[in-house]
């Protein structure tokens, strides 16, 4: 059944519509981001930039203190991701490969907590970070969004399909737990480990709602609240926001060329987010 | 599914394996402690919370179903719920049909896939916030939308300055940030799909829109109630890409329920009401996904 050629340039049409839309948006702002002030402000606007200028770029870093935002972010996406990895793989494991009393109800508690999103609890929590001394510290961003019931179900179905006769041998030579853990289970688990690595670096990198919740201090920013804290402003300079945007952006985008492949499978077989 | 992984799990743990059976607690403790303190405690807190007037400051009252015979009367929570489903109606449907849309040219045999779909799929890579941002430059009043019509000869609009723009302009945000995300689960749905059968209706003579009706979306059932289940509880808890294009404006046209939670919690430091409204959005949330998997039979053929 192969396609007939109308459908097929039908098909070409629709598709390359549909990309040029899709693609405008950041295109335009990536654009945008290099004109100076004059340009920017402009009506009816140019398309490309008249006179290319690094201002606003410069101006974030000088300025608005981007710097600091950037290295929040980063400290905040890194540490949690590497947090989030060694635990979840560690619960995975349990819940995989023991039979425990209590681990079937610990399991079904991790996933009917994904039901619960953060939206519904988010008064609470903000009351226990304050009880806990962690409110407006970068702890609270990294500790908690760590134990993701996402990952650890994931790796938990990933582990079921290793055979256990590799972890039986392991302890016949005298293999302590945790030295089977570190040395069998961890390098088996390294495609599920990269996809969620990725994951959780977005999820960290992006999120907002519980950086607003747990943190007021400016000098504990990160990216995401700068940046809404810059268009809550009267006059919004739209020259450092676009400019902070289209870095803020950056390291998403090449985690995101990197692994695209591996991405997208993983996602399509997990149905993730 | 858990249940039947669960069973078919084969017991590892012999007689003489029972000595180390401290090591799965151990293994599992560090993520079950965090889980317990921010997830599971701030869950029980919440409810106890909606029994209670709570400033945050002053010592909690109990005061019984108060807070939800309150949130009975208010009208504005529920012209703000009402707005939410509105907005769940209209972008639920729109998501769901570009991305099936885009899915489906892509697993045509086209030249440079994997390049299209990353154009797709990138911006829900993208914050919310930035999202935002960037539509509000967009939208704006010297923005390029506006340069279009003025082209055109039409007049310059404000959008986010009149409620029904703003409004659309959020639904457009919306499906262009979240397309790519869908698009990749109904990808996996239509090349599971055997080819044999749109072979066979070809054979029978059937046309292409009558394979799509009768094989596509039928065969499709489970991705597509994955799809709207997970759309629906996305609009439901939407409010980061407001905050960034809207701001709930104008004149809250665009405030949905969880910025309508927020501020009664956080700005009028009405904990105890905000946490009622919390809890009843949560049932909403899941007499939803209920339904739908009820309605649906859970996507089974």
């Amino acid at each position: 059944m192969t396609p007939s050629k109308p459908q097929k340039i039908l098909t070409y049409v629709l598709l390359i519509a549909f990309s040029a839309l899709w693609l405008f948006p950041v295109l335009w702002i990536f654009l945008s981001s290099f004109k100076n002030n004059t340009e920017l402000y402009q009506f009816p606007p140019t398309f490309l930039p008249q006179q290319f200028t690094l201002e606003h770029f410069i101006n974030a870093f000088e300025k608005g203190n981007f710097g600091k935002y950037f290295l929040n972010s980063a400290i905040v996406a890194i540490t949690s991701t590497i947090l989030l990895l060694l635990i979840n793989s560690m619960a995975g494991y349990a819940l995989a490969k023991f039979k425990f009393k209590g681990g079937t109800f610990i399991l079904l508690a991790f996933i009917s907590t994904l039901m619960i999103p953060l939206e519904v609890i988010m008064i609470p929590i903000f009351k226990v970070l304050s009880f806990l001394g962690l409110y407006n510290t970068l702890l609270a961003l990294i500790i908690p969004p760590a134990a993701t019931p996402t990952g650890v179900f994931m790796l938990r179905q990933y582990l079921l399909t290793i055979p256990n006769e590799l972890l039986e041998a392991a302890r016949i030579d005298g293999a302590g737990e945790w030295k089977i853990y570190w040395r069998i289970i961890l390098p088996l688990c390294q495609p599920i480990l990269a996809a969620l690595a990725i994951f959780s670096f977005m999820w960290r990198w992006d999120d907002f709602l519980w950086p607003l919740i747990a943190i007021s201090d400016p000098s504990k920013y990160t990216v995401q609240l700068a940046l809404s804290n810059f268009i809550g402003e009267f006059n919004v300079d739209w020259g450092s926001l676009l400019a902070m945007s289209v870095i803020t952006m950056i390291p998403v985008l090449i985690v995101f060329l990197i692994f695209q492949k591996h991405l997208v499978n993983s996602m399509a077989t997990s149905g993730m987010k | 599914m858990s249940t039947k992984s669960i069973a078919s799990q084969p017991n590892l743990i012999t007689k003489k394996k029972r000595k180390i059976q401290i090591a799965p607690y151990l293994f599992v403790l560090p993520n079950l402690l965090i889980f317990t303190v921010f997830i599971v405690v701030p869950t029980l807190l919440g409810v106890i919370y909606s029994f209670h007037y709570y400033d945050g400051l002053n010592p909690m009252k109990y005061i019984g179903f108060d807070n939800y015979a309150n949130i009975f009367t208010d009208d504005k929570f529920w012209s703000t719920l009402g707005k939410t489903l509105t907005y769940a109606i209209i972008v639920v449907p729109l998501i769901y049909a570009c991305s099936l849309g885009v899915a489906i040219l892509l697993v045509q045999q086209v030249i440079m896939k994997g390049f299209f779909r990353a154009i797709f799929y990138w911006p829900t890579m993208i914050s919310f916030i930035i999202v935002g941002l960037t539509w509000r430059w967009i939208f704006g009043e010297l923005g390029i939308i506006n340069a279009v019509m003025v082209a055109f000869d039409n007049e310059q609009i404000t959008f986010l300055a009149n409620p029904f723009f703003a409004k659309v302009a959020v639904i457009i945000a919306a499906v262009w940030s979240r397309l790519g995300f869908f698009m990749v689960l109904f990808v996996a749905g239509l090349l599971a799909i055997p080819r044999d059968f749109y072979e066979a209706a070809h054979l029978d003579g059937a046309s292409k829109v009558k394979a799509f009706f009768h094989i596509t979306l039928p065969l499709l059932k489970p991705t597509t109630l994955l799809v709207v289940m997970l759309s629906m509880i996305e609009a439901f808890k939407a409010y980061p890409l407001m905050f960034a294009l809207t701001g709930g404006g104008p004149n809250k046209a665009t405030t949905y329920i969880v910025q309508y939670i927020y501020e009664t919690g956080f700005a009028k430091q009405e904990l105890g009401l905000a946490s009622a409204m919390s809890v009843v959005l949560f049932i909403i949330i899941t007499i939803f996904t209920v339904l739908q998997f009820k309605l649906t039979k859970g996507g089974e053929n």
